[in-house]
């Protein structure tokens, strides 16, 4: 049994949410994130925010996986700030819908003055309403510099790290995070993140408190099975039983727990 | 959390794989060679030769010191940006 926390699954097939059923998959959370094109205008974000909160929930119910999201507009469409305001306009919209565990994938792509700009006022909404927050760091080069400014935006706004998760954390980003008391997932990719591996070997070298993994699945090169693969490779290194239980299941349902929405089945 | 493997273990689960990928690399550095053009000078490969001679320091953390290698350094926010991609390395 696992939860994979980070899945773009409006991006795969409805045959992924069986396979990874059959994997043993019993819940998700879906952040919203970049469609692989700019969107035109705000609708285009009212209709993805209707798929996350009514299409995919039903979809995922289907094989019994209990399916949540995060709404935002995310950093690499927030450059025009007339857009990203429009569409934190409607967000709260769908804050009440009952899948919504809080705002996300907010952050940073090339750590730009407008980016900051927006990933403040999510921040503020977030606070306003009292949800938790999914973090998107950037990637390869801009990743560790990026990390770094997320988690000031987010003390300048006196945030509790404890209802923070900063995801897409590599080996030199995990202590930083860590150490000031925010969650981190690990993304599995092929190419540009973590490898099951090299998970494993982050776990030893930085215990498994207050930090999971998830597959990050979209329309890119990725994998919907990375959580079940990487929990595969820690049975092999000999890891216990529960030592695995713990960084695919009971760490992720602690984090999203505090939501007060997040559930495990889909009756 | 301790790794559960000894040493000997470590490299008879791992090696196969990691040798292939030292091939892939001198085969990646070969291919370049044998392309045409002037001899290449890009940022990319040239932070990749610096990353491999860390491998030889002698030094453990390797995977985080070259991530920090290839990581921009600066700290402030860029005023626009021109790019939604990333290229892997930064270009000093
Ligand atoms: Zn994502």
């Amino acid at each position: 049994m696992y939860i994979d926390p980070h899945i773009h699954m409006v991006s795969r097939t409805t045959d992924d949410y069986q396979r990874m059923a059959q994997a043993g998959c019993v819940a998700i959370t879906e952040p919203a994130f970049w469609a692989g094109y700019d969107r035109a205008s705000v609708n285009g974000f009212v209709d993805y925010f209707r798929q996350l909160t009514d299409t995919e929930p039903r979809r995922a119910a289907q094989f019994g996986i209990a399916h949540h999201t995060w709404l935002c507009i995310n950093p690499k469409e927030s450059e025009d700030v007339g857009l990203a305001r429009e569409v934190l306009g409607v967000i709260p919209r769908f804050m009440d819908r009952p899948n919504v565990l809080g705002i996300g994938e907010i952050g940073l792509n090339k750590n730009s003055k407008t980016e900051l700009i927006i990933l403040e006022e999510h921040i503020a909404l977030a606070k306003r309403t009292g949800v938790l927050m999914l973090v998107h760091t950037p990637h390869l080069e801009d990743k560790l510099k990026g990390t770094r400014l997320i988690m000031d935006a987010m003390r300048n706004q006196s945030i509790d790290p404890g209802r923070v998760l900063i995801d897409h954390v590599e080996e030199h980003t995990v202590p930083l995070v860590l150490d000031r008391g925010f969650w981190a997932g690990m993304t599995l990719y092929p190419d540009s993140k973590v490898t099951p591996q090299r998970a494993a070997d982050i776990f030893e070298l930085h215990g498994t408190d207050r930090l999971w993994i998830n597959s990050a699945g979209d329309w890119g090169v990725s994998d919907p099975l990375a959580v079940p693969k990487c929990r595969v490779e820690m049975k092999r290194r000999g890891h216990l039983a529960e030592t695995i239980r713990k960084v695919s299941f009971e760490n992720p349902l602690q984090f999203l727990s505090q939501s007060g929405r997040f559930k495990i089945t889909t009756a | 959390m301790a790794s559960p493997l000894t040493k000997e273990q470590a490299i008879d689960l791992y090696f196969m794989e990691h040798r292939a990928k030292v091939i892939d690399l001198a085969a990646f550095l070969d291919r370049i060679d044998r392309a045409s053009g002037e001899p290449s000078k890009d940022f990319r490969i040239s932070a990749m030769r610096e990353a491999i001679a860390l491998l030889l320091d002698g030094q453990s953390d390797r995977a985080r010191r070259i991530l920090e290698l290839w990581s921009d350094p600066t700290e402030n926010p860029i005023d626009k940006t021109t790019t939604k991609g990333a290229s892997g390395t930064w270009n000093r």
